[in-house]
């Protein structure tokens, strides 16, 4: 098939455009989110963290501070057992948060962590998480959520405090986790 | 095929005429460039005074959005592909558009796009809220349910300015006579090409957010969500990765304008060509990479702000570069001041100011107080109105002899422009005050130690308003009444191919290609 | 004839001598500077961010001035009606790299205040005192992280001075009910988030702004060396009470401080207290309108009537009229979905139980029943 300069070019233009379509679609999204994993910008933490040896820096103390909120309609009681923490990087520390569903009916909800700075983020890990799953709750349940983490030792020397905060979010009707009392 | 138009309704419709079609884009650009001027009034009428006197927040929001919208991709890009469409083909010495049936097709899909867009506002729910930004998740999880419309004609126009673009870049490259060197194109149609690039490059990715958003609204996936791990700031990156090199779709073929009437006027050929095409490379260029300057207050790492502010700071570089060389354009020229040249110098001085204000907005620091404030309302309209906007204008009357053969009246031009200039400026001015006093942007009502300045502000508004309306009476008149003129080279000092074509052009021109020397 | 240009040209200059007139009343102190100015405010910050606000500013005027000159003195004295021949050059490489470097050099100029300004902004560590703050549709939430202490900021203008029905207070649309109360030389740091939307805190003159976004925590700070009530405002659009969320920020002595702290917890012990009382129902008929008025009437109007098709009405409706349980459920638990917001977790016992007795009982409605506090708090509790 014999084609024109202006056709051959045509495709071409045409292919660049689909192409940024979709890496508007497919690309983007990803690589913001590996930008964060890896950086911590925007203040996301990554998974579950698997410790090697613990190894403890005695010789500072990290103020680590704990928010909750709840987004929009989320009527559930949310929050931390205690507001704060002085640790030491590298120890393994636990703290929990209490959430009781306080309506009538069963409920999930999906907590999720933003830490400030950020560029303490990535410094931030976490062995235990009830952010790692879906919490699902029955009606008038109540449960305490653990959360144990380790600030990194590489944590840089000008940070002296680290806020974690949980937004706590309704996802009753998105989620397939079977619906039963827990007091995990 | 040297035949004459078709005759009746059929002629419009079924156009594959490049002439035709321009006028199309440029009469439909008009009507919207109308609609969003009716929005705008409705904004100001009601900022008048402080208090809600004649709408509710509500219908406030959905005002300035439509307004956006509108005058965005219904008024300024449409009146600008016009342009390219007359006038692209006669100064490369083409008989057509490379594409002439594509080209029907992109034009008569936006009537049909802001058809739909327009009716959301009878839907239940009413228009788009969100402003023309459309954030994440005000413009998702709290959105109306027009909003899926919204999205349809967004995907809509996109397609027409990526098709309209593949045409611009074929004829550019594909249809130049022979002789026409690329270094030898009037930069209208360099800045043209450069901005065809950029919008194949940039339409696809806003297709990408409106989607991403579609798929967020109605399938239940998490693109922007923070509760299924998305994040509503990943939207603000996607779309101001469209938005920033948007608004230089929007400015470079003014600047292209501009470089044509200047000469023109100054009866001197225009300093420093080759400066001007890099200069436009290099601001396209440099586009693509300051999005984030818009998301100053979104909680960025440090690097990240310092990095943004730094290439944001840059663009005023090749910026100034344009401005130096139409000034020494102008130096020892020998200037008369016609209409279109009133536009372009007035342009040349507001559209300067509008880029002080940007290297304002640049600084990060500073910035902190201007985001989202009346200041940043005030840079922008100088930039796109007195900037794209007097450019449109000034094109319409230096090239409106050669579409139509006939002459507007001079003193009439002159007063429309001189009610636009002051109307404008009236308008836009204080704006830079009330942002700098404290007054946020996309409120609806204020407090009333900003009562002042929006009185004035509104008072120049229905000034500029009706100096569109004068606008149109000038065009109509001249089309109607205008005294003819046969001269080829209707202005004195005009270069370019399209001053050797008969006035008014031909129906078909350059069906044999010119010889360039 | 080039004379008479150039002097024509000189006169057109003297408006310019006016500039140091200007510069000095736009000065801090100088008439026009409350309505054309940023001010310098009242941090360190804001006052470095206005002294770069001014040096570029008069950077551009005085690039301005010049490049504006040149053209206006070209605009008179090239003009084909004065007989001037035009001249016929048109590049010059030396020029091009002149007006290509020299603007890049001021640039870098400029770049390097603003970036010490920048770090400073960015300081949020060892700071003295944290509040989380909290964008809604449309207030504001405070937190007293670590004090327990902690209160929704609403907007206190009434409707009827929106609507036109009464004149405007000096401070329309810039008042709340409760102000964010900080000490002063104390160093805060704001931890800011949104419940809904995206919102952001902008206080004007601390230099202060940031986004809340949905799901994840921003920070700044600010150390006022001032006392003082100082209003800001929500800059990012948030729905149709975006304009009506205004920031109030009491900076107060030390001790005043502590003294109002130590108040607000006693309060929360007060308020408990409250919960067992029993009022009659004209209190809870009064405290409810002026609680309904001030937390629901913006989406459901002061008239009850809402707005059909996107806010209910409480006047005849389906739930103010019908079963208190699920009256009290929707007002304590919200409604997930919607904009109706779960007020259980924002407002007092007292606050609820008026709010109801009002909804059912104003506008005709007649129910006849009485919610005390305490059926509030038995509701929240036995569920």
């Amino acid at each position: 098939m014999v084609t024109s300069p202006t056709q051959r070019l045509v495709v071409k233009l045409l292919g660049g455009a689909v192409a940024m379509f979709f890496f508007a679609i497919f690309v983007l999204p990803p690589i913001y989110d590996v930008f964060c994993d890896i950086t911590g910008l925007g203040g996301k933490t990554g998974g579950k963290y698997v410790p090697e040896e613990s190894v403890i820096d005695e010789s500072r103390t990290v103020r680590v501070q704990f928010v909750a909120t709840n987004n929009g309609a989320m009527p559930w009681d949310f929050k931390p057992m205690v507001h704060e923490v002085r640790v030491h990087p590298g120890a393994a520390v636990p703290v929990k948060f209490m959430a009781k569903n306080t309506t009538s009916k069963d409920m999930v909800a999906q907590a999720i962590p933003s830490v400030s700075p950020i560029n303490a983020a990535r410094y931030f890990l976490k062995t235990e998480c009830f952010c790692f799953n879906q919490q699902p709750l029955a009606a008038g349940a109540e449960a305490e959520l653990p959360l144990v983490f380790i600030v990194d030792r590489d944590l840089p020397s000008a940070v002296h405090t680290i806020t974690l905060s949980y937004t706590l979010f309704d996802i009753t009707g998105r989620s397939d986790a079977p619906l039963t009392a827990s007091t995990n | 095929m040297a035949h004459g138009p078709a005759k009746g309704i059929g002629r419009w419709l079924f156009t594959t005429n490049h002439k035709d079609i321009g006028t199309l884009y440029l009469w439909f650009s008009f009507t919207m460039f109308l609609l969003g001027g009716f929005f705008a009034m409705v904004i100001r009428a009601e900022l008048f005074q402080p208090g809600m006197q004649i709408i509710r927040p509500e219908f406030f929001n959905q005002m300035t959005t439509m307004h956006g919208l509108v005058m965005v991709f219904g008024a300024i890009m449409p009146a600008f592909v016009g342009l390219a469409n007359w006038m692209i083909p006669l100064q490369i010495g083409a008989p057509d558009m490379a594409l002439p049936r594509m080209n029907n097709l992109s034009f008569w899909i936006l009537p049909f796009a802001f058809a739909i867009l327009s009716s959301t506002l009878f839907m239940e729910g009413g228009a788009p809220n969100f402003g023309w930004t459309f954030y994440a998740p005000l413009s998702t999880t709290y959105a109306p349910p027009s909003v899926n419309y919204f999205i349809f004609a967004i995907h809509i126009m996109g397609a027409s300015s990526i098709m309209g673009s593949i045409n611009i870049i074929a004829t550019v490259l594909n249809l130049r006579a022979p002789g026409m060197t690329m270094m030898k194109m009037p930069l209208f149609v360099w800045t043209w090409l450069i901005t065809a690039f950029l919008l194949i490059a940039v339409m696809p990715v806003l297709a990408g957010a409106v989607t991403m958003m579609l798929m967020d609204i109605n399938f239940g996936t998490s693109f922007f969500n923070a509760a299924g791990g998305g994040d509503p700031v990943l939207f603000q990156h996607v779309f101001w990765f469209f938005g920033h090199p948007e608004v230089y779709i929007i400015i470079l073929p003014a600047f292209g304008v501009i470089s044509a009437i200047i000469p023109t006027f100054s009866r001197k050929p225009l300093f420093g060509y080759s400066s001007m095409v890099y200069a436009t490379a290099a601001i396209a260029f440099l586009s693509f990479i300051v999005w984030a300057h818009h998301m100053f207050t979104v909680g960025m790492p440090l690097t990240g702000e310092l990095y943004f502010m730094y290439a944001t700071m840059l663009i005023a570089v090749p910026t100034g570069v344009k401005v130096f060389n139409w000034v020494a354009t102008m130096f020892k020229g020998a200037m008369s001041f016609e209409t279109p040249m009133l536009f372009a110098i007035a342009f040349v001085i507001l559209f300067t100011i509008g880029g002080f204000t940007g290297l304002m907005l640049a600084i990060a620091p500073s910035d902190i107080q201007y985001h989202d404030t009346y200041f940043v309302v005030a840079h922008f309209h100088y930039v796109m109105v007195a900037g794209a906007v007097f450019s449109g204008t000034g094109a319409v009357y230096y090239w409106l002899p050669k579409w139509c053969g006939k002459m507007y009246n001079e003193t009439m031009g002159k007063l429309q422009f001189w009610i636009a200039f002051i109307g404008f400026n009236i308008t836009f001015f204080p704006q830079h005050f009330l942002g700098l006093a404290g007054m946020p942007r996309r409120y609806a009502d204020y407090a009333l130690q900003f009562a002042d300045w929006n009185m004035v502000s509104s008072i120049g508004a229905f000034m500029y308003g009706a100096a569109q309306l004068l606008f149109l009476y000038n065009v109509i008149a001249t089309i109607v009444a205008g005294k003819p003129v046969t001269e080829p080279k209707t202005w004195e000092g005009a270069e370019g191919l399209e001053w050797t074509v008969p006035t008014p052009a031909p129906y078909h021109t350059f069906s044999t290609p010119p010889e360039v020397k | 004839m080039l004379a008479k240009a150039e002097q024509l040209f000189v006169r057109m200059l003297a408006p310019l001598l006016l500039l140091p007139l200007a510069a000095n009343s736009m000065a801090e102190g100088g008439m026009w500077s409350e309505v054309i100015n940023m001010t310098p405010g009242v941090t360190e910050v804001s006052r470095q961010i206005y002294d770069l606000h001014m040096i570029i500013f008069w950077i551009s005027v005085v690039i301005g001035v010049l490049v504006f000159g040149v053209m206006f003195y070209s605009m008179i004295a090239h003009r084909k009606s004065k007989g001037y021949k035009a001249a016929n050059f048109h590049e010059s490489t030396t020029v091009e790299i002149a007006w290509t470097v020299i603007p890049a050099l001021i640039l870098i100029v400029m770049a390097i205040p603003a970036t010490t300004a920048l770090i400073n902004l960015y300081d949020t560590d060892d700071a003295e005192l944290d509040i989380k703050v909290t964008g809604y549709q449309w207030k504001w939430q405070y937190e007293y992280l670590g004090e327990d202490v902690a209160f929704m900021s609403e907007l206190a203008t009434p409707e009827s001075e929106i609507y036109n029905q009464g004149e405007k207070g000096e401070f329309y649309l810039q008042e709340v009910n409760e102000p964010l109360v900080i000490p002063v030389d104390t160093k805060v740091r704001f931890l800011i988030t949104a419940k809904d939307v995206i919102h952001s805190w902008w206080m004007t003159d601390f230099g202060v702004k940031k986004d809340a976004i949905p799901g994840f925590i921003n920070e700044t700070w600010a150390k006022v060396d001032k006392t003082g009530i100082y209003r800001g405002a929500c800059t990012e659009l948030c729905g149709q009470g975006h304009a009506f969320m205004p920031v109030v920020v009491r900076v107060v002595e030390k001790a005043e401080y502590q003294e109002w702290i130590g108040n607000k917890k006693a309060e929360a012990a007060a308020m408990r207290e409250l919960t067992e009382k029993v009022f009659t129902k004209d209190e809870l008929m009064a405290k409810g309108e002026e609680a309904y008025n001030r937390s629901c009437a913006a989406c459901h109007q002061t008239n009850g009537e809402g707005i059909p098709g996107v806010f209910p009405a409480m006047k005849g409706g389906v739930i103010t009229t019908g079963e208190l349980a699920g009256h009290l459920d929707i007002v304590v638990n919200g409604k997930p979905g919607t904009a109706m917001q779960a007020f259980g977790a924002q407002l007092s016992e007292v606050d609820i139980a008026a709010i109801i007795t009002y909804e059912r009982n104003a506008w005709g409605n007649d129910m006849g029943d009485v919610v005390q506090p305490i059926d509030v708090l038995k509701f929240k509790q036995g569920q």
